[in-house]
């Protein structure tokens, strides 16, 4: 019972820490998809992204942990705008096909430009030395780096919910999910928003990917490896939601980690049959504005 | 993706149509060192015309084709390893008729979604199916697959040969006899519901149509059409893997149509013929450019020419006609 109890305790840590990282790169997916309306299948490239430049700041560098994840942020908050004005932006009223062909485009793109620039190895995860030891809450130890990324995580979440449901901004980007020519004809700039929101996701897939690059190693499959789980959580979560992501990517986070710990022969086949289950029985997600 | 003419006015099989069986012919005599890549061309070919019904023609986005390639391939694969049955059409029946069933029952249930629940729900059966194939070892082999397919000699003659020939001349009467299957469909009142249902759902509902049901039938013939590749797969390299059930073969077919031009039933014949010669000659040479330029191709594709190469050729044809 002990020994189950104490297996409990890691299997929770660890499936939180693992959902939290799912939720920080998803959750852009989620409100872009249900903002735009835009089948974004290349949002790992952002994370990807995020994961190698932290590695590279920090091994060729020397920048320090907080800034690097600071850089990582904001180089692909820059970046994904440069190819929203440029790519994305002429895609919006163009259908699904094209929009999943021209992001699929994109995943194989940036595979090849990363397997060229760090070839197949995952990038390696240098941390600092004060976020190496463990350390001790309630009498267990656990990896500090991990509390560490719960922590941020966490301040994301209620930065996020606070800048969404409580500012002018939020409650302009709620009224576009809700109905964006109506929002258009009130006078918000919905291009300018879906640009602004754009960023902030594509750069919070970036921080999602720096941080948790330990959990998730970043090597030039990435985006095409994760990308399941990624849309997994948006459409289980819900188009255009907050909270429906974050309850989808910790049931992941926790399921996944436990099914590996207790049942590894079923890999993922029962997160795979749970999303089919979901989906068959509320289509548009657990907290989906629209399908 | 619309083309001008009526309906009857394709239903004809015109000349022009006969380009890719001579190619086929032609190919047999002048260039016999090639009949394997041949081959699998056109096993691609048909896998390509299967994702062109539901995709170019009914318009069902799917991300997980590759599903029936594998259910048809290890169809044949358990058949031969496993049950000792090496006689190639029963392998081929038997791989076409589990696949379509398998697109009977997951299309029953994921048809009645749209849009990205659709998308999501074509994603999540392909990877449960290759999570399946991949832990099921006992009968699938698990990551090593099963190796060692055998094939019985067709009609107790015609054994594979070392240099593929058997093999092409099979695979190019089996792609022929479903080519003039899918082109019959494409063209009967039955295909051009599909492509009511692709241009405006709601309207045919407004008609009367049976929406949900024709979907499903065209999702079975596709499913049943991918089993027929799958099992010309596994028969041709006579062992069948894993990467029969991943997400990249269903992305390369993808583009091998996207490439050739959707919605039309030669868009199916001339990509995947571009693509993977141009993988033969390329890929081999600069296999870290390789996808790469698959890549720019897609997004070039995407800007320039929703239609392929079809399209393009389409264009140029009709810039030529107009004074």
């Amino acid at each position: 019972m002990q020994a189950f109890l104490s297996s409990l305790v890691s299997v929770l840590f660890h499936g939180v820490a693992y959902g939290m990282i799912l939720y920080v790169i998803s959750v852009g997916l989620s409100v872009t998809m249900g903002l735009m309306g835009f089948v974004n299948l290349a949002h790992g490239v952002f994370a990807m992204a995020g994961g190698l430049l932290l590695s590279t700041a920090m091994s060729k560098f020397a920048v320090p942990f907080p800034l690097a994840l600071l850089l990582a942020f904001v180089a692909v908050a820059l970046a994904s705008v440069v190819l929203e004005r440029l790519l994305y932006s002429r895609l919006y009223s163009a259908g699904e096909l094209a929009q999943v062909l021209f992001t699929m485009g994109l995943i194989f793109i940036s595979i090849a430009i990363a397997r060229q620039l760090y070839g197949t190895q995952a990038a390696p995860v240098f941390l600092p030395d004060y976020l190496k030891g463990q350390i001790n809450i309630f009498g267990r130890n656990f990896p500090a780096f991990r509390v560490v990324l719960i922590f941020i995580s966490a301040i994301i979440v209620v930065a996020l919910w606070f800048g969404v449901e409580r500012t002018r901004w939020g409650a302009t980007v709620r009224a576009a999910v809700d109905n964006r020519y109506m929002a258009q004809s009130v006078g918000i700039n919905t291009n300018r928003l879906f640009m602004v929101t754009f960023a902030l996701g594509s750069g919070l897939a970036g921080l999602g990917g720096a941080l948790g690059s330990d959990i998730l190693p970043v090597q030039s499959t990435y985006p095409l490896e994760n990308l399941v789980y990624f849309m997994i959580v948006v459409a289980v979560g819900g188009l255009g939601s907050l909270s429906g992501p974050f309850i989808a990517a910790l049931m992941i986070g926790i399921a996944d980690t436990a099914t590996k710990y207790w049942f590894p022969e079923l890999g993922a086949f029962l997160i795979y049959a749970a999303t089919i289950g979901l989906l068959l029985w509320r289509p548009q997600g657990l907290f989906g504005v629209r399908s | 993706m619309i083309r001008s003419g009526s309906y009857s006015g394709h239903a004809r099989i015109g000349i022009m149509e006969a380009l890719p069986w001579i190619a086929a012919i032609a190919v047999y005599f002048l260039l016999p060192e090639y009949l394997s890549l041949g081959a699998r061309i056109m096993i691609f070919i048909l896998f390509t015309l299967s994702l062109d019904l539901i995709l170019g023609y009914a318009g069902i986005i799917t991300l997980g084709h590759s599903v029936f390639l594998g259910i048809g391939a290890y169809t044949a694969g358990i058949l031969s390893v496993k049950l000792n049955v090496n006689d190639p059409f029963l392998q081929l029946i038997a791989g076409c008729l589990t696949s379509a069933l398998f697109g009977l029952v997951s299309g029953a249930v994921i048809l009645r979604t749209r849009n990205l629940t659709l998308l999501m729900l074509t994603l999540a059966i392909t990877a449960i199916v290759y999570e399946i194939g991949n832990k099921a070892s006992s009968l699938t082999g698990g990551a090593d697959g099963l190796p060692g397919v055998q094939v019985n000699p067709f009609f107790g003659t015609f054994e594979f040969d070392l240099w593929g020939r058997t093999g092409y001349v099979y695979c190019a009467i089996v792609l022929f006899v479903i080519w003039f299957v899918v082109r019959r469909l494409i063209y009967s009142p039955f295909g051009a519901m599909l492509t009511g249902i692709r241009e405006n759902t709601p309207r045919m509902h407004a008609l009367g149509a049976p929406v949900y049901q024709r979907l499903l039938i065209v999702y079975t013939i596709s499913a049943g059409i991918a089993g027929i590749a799958g099992v010309l797969m596994t028969q041709v390299t006579q062992s069948v893997g894993l990467n029969v059930l991943t997400f990249e073969v269903a992305g390369d077919v993808l583009v091998m149509l996207i490439l050739g031009g959707v919605g039309r039933i030669y868009g199916a014949f001339v990509g995947p013929v571009v693509y993977m010669v141009a993988q033969d000659l390329l890929a081999k040479q600069f296999p870290e450019y390789w996808s790469f330029g698959v890549g720019i191709l897609l997004v070039l594709v995407v800007f320039f020419a929703r239609g392929g190469i079809l399209g393009l050729v389409d264009k140029i044809v009709d810039r030529a006609r107009t004074p």
